[in-house]
């Protein structure tokens, strides 16, 4: 993390939207929810990294940790086109977008001699009503409380 | 007694094993597994700050699938896909707009009747110890297990026990006969995703995991998520090479080890698919035969 969380905060409070914006830690947290958990001031620190997130997205800024992004932009797309995931499809997807093919690649044997490879993907029946899914779901959610 | 069943994506690949170890003793206690009709997948952690409507509409129709099928209780064994699919419901009985707004996405109604169960609470509360114990054929003859839980307890929805010093894997452990060892790292994060798109930044968090259950001397370590597993298991070699070390802890879901107590296949388990080898240690301990 280049920014410590208690410094995004520091930062968000002095309006430094550019410093926190483009950080690579709102990226890194992996919401493991411990510093929610644990913060005296009942501070959800988890989700204010979840927003600037989306605030990151939204101001279109140089993202400070990319392939987060694309790892999560390619996993959506994989729900849109099977309604499920595929995961050997998705860490090949990946590997290529982030032009790194072989990354991994040493543990692709013992993985198919363990028979944890799905080489085939699984397509859902209601593709149909999937795609309806995508095309209605709005980006943030606005509803009355 | 039938129950619901939302596998989920990495069941049905990498973690394979889970959903085998599941349905044996499922199997074995007379529990059919009904799975939901046409299932899809949960998002995950990709979707909640990409498309905030999309991270819970897809949820949302899993919640509408199983209730369509009479489903009234759905076992989820992936913590995201229990977290999701829980959450949402809670959110829908407490918001009615929102549930508004998801009728109108996806064109489904949902009248708010599915309960979400993850494996540790449908074992201690709908199964219960005793007809757990009923099951079993030998112990784990006091095969030192320490429960590693990941963030499970401390996920949005799951309200299922304390969020610094889970128990109830333990105490699942203890009934199997086995010794369930106090440890420093229950909830300590496995890195997730990020052993993906930040690989050293996995490595170094599996690395204190395996560290510290090392240090309690413990022989395994038991899980109840598919991407800790994966992480904890596939990425030993990888952390032995990287840091020197010379860790060599089977990783094994909870499931695995109440099938081993229930003396079914070793393959039918799936313990022939993890990356560290059990074996050798499920022999020395007198829980499995030659």
């Amino acid at each position: 993390m280049d920014l410590q969380p208690n410094q995004v905060l520091r930062l968000i409070q002095i309006n430094d939207r550019t410093s926190v914006l483009r950080s690579s830690t709102i990226w890194i947290c992996a919401s493991c929810q411990t510093c929610s958990i644990r913060c005296p001031e009942d501070i959800d620190i988890a989700k204010i990294m979840d927003s600037m997130r989306k605030l990151a997205l939204e101001d279109q800024v140089p993202l400070g940790e990319g392939k987060v992004v694309k790892f999560d932009e390619i996993f959506l797309d994989s729900i849109r086109k099977r309604g499920r995931i595929h995961e050997l499809e998705l860490v090949m997807r990946y590997n290529l977008a982030i032009r790194q093919p072989f990354k991994d690649a040493h543990l692709g044997p013992v993985m198919m001699a363990r028979r944890k490879m799905k080489f085939l993907g699984h397509k859902i029946k209601e593709m149909s009503r999937i795609k309806e899914i995508f095309q209605n779901s709005k980006r943030l959610l606005k509803v009355q409380e | 007694m039938q129950v619901g069943y939302y596998p989920g994506c990495s069941l049905e690949s990498t973690a394979k094993e889970f959903d085998l170890s599941i349905r044996a003793i499922f199997g074995e206690m007379d529990i059919s597994l009904k799975e939901i009709p046409d299932w899809n997948c949960c998002g995950a952690s990709a979707a909640h700050y990409l498309n905030e409507e999309l991270a819970k509409a897809l949820p949302y129709r899993n919640l509408v699938m199983a209730e369509a099928a009479g489903l009234e209780r759905v076992l989820s064994p992936c913590p995201a896909c229990y977290s999701h699919l829980r959450h949402v419901h809670e959110e829908v009985e407490k918001k009615p707009h929102l549930l508004e707004r998801l009728q109108k996405i996806t064109g489904k109604g949902y009248h708010k009747s599915v309960h979400s169960k993850h494996l540790l609470d449908f074992i201690k509360e709908d199964i219960g110890f005793d007809r757990l114990k009923h099951s079993m054929k030998t112990t784990l003859n006091k095969l030192k297990v320490v429960s590693y839980y990941g963030c499970l307890t401390r996920l949005p929805g799951v309200n299922l026990d304390d969020v610094e010093n889970p128990v109830m894997m333990d105490e699942i452990v203890e009934v199997l006969g086995g010794e369930p060892l106090n440890w420093s790292h229950k909830t300590e994060c496995c890195g997730a995703s990020l052993s993906v798109t930040r690989t050293e930044i996995a490595l170094r968090l599996v690395r204190a995991i395996l560290e510290a259950a090392q240090e309690r001397g413990a022989d395994c370590i038991a899980v109840v998520c598919p991407l800790c597993q994966s992480n904890l298991d596939t990425r030993q070699k990888d952390i032995n090479k990287t840091y020197g070390t010379n860790y060599h802890l089977p990783i094994l879901y909870l499931s695995q080890l109440i099938g081993l107590t229930q003396r079914l296949g070793y393959s039918a388990l799936g313990l022939d698919r993890l990356i560290v080898c059990p074996k050798a240690l499920l022999l020395e301990k007198g829980i499995i035969e030659k």
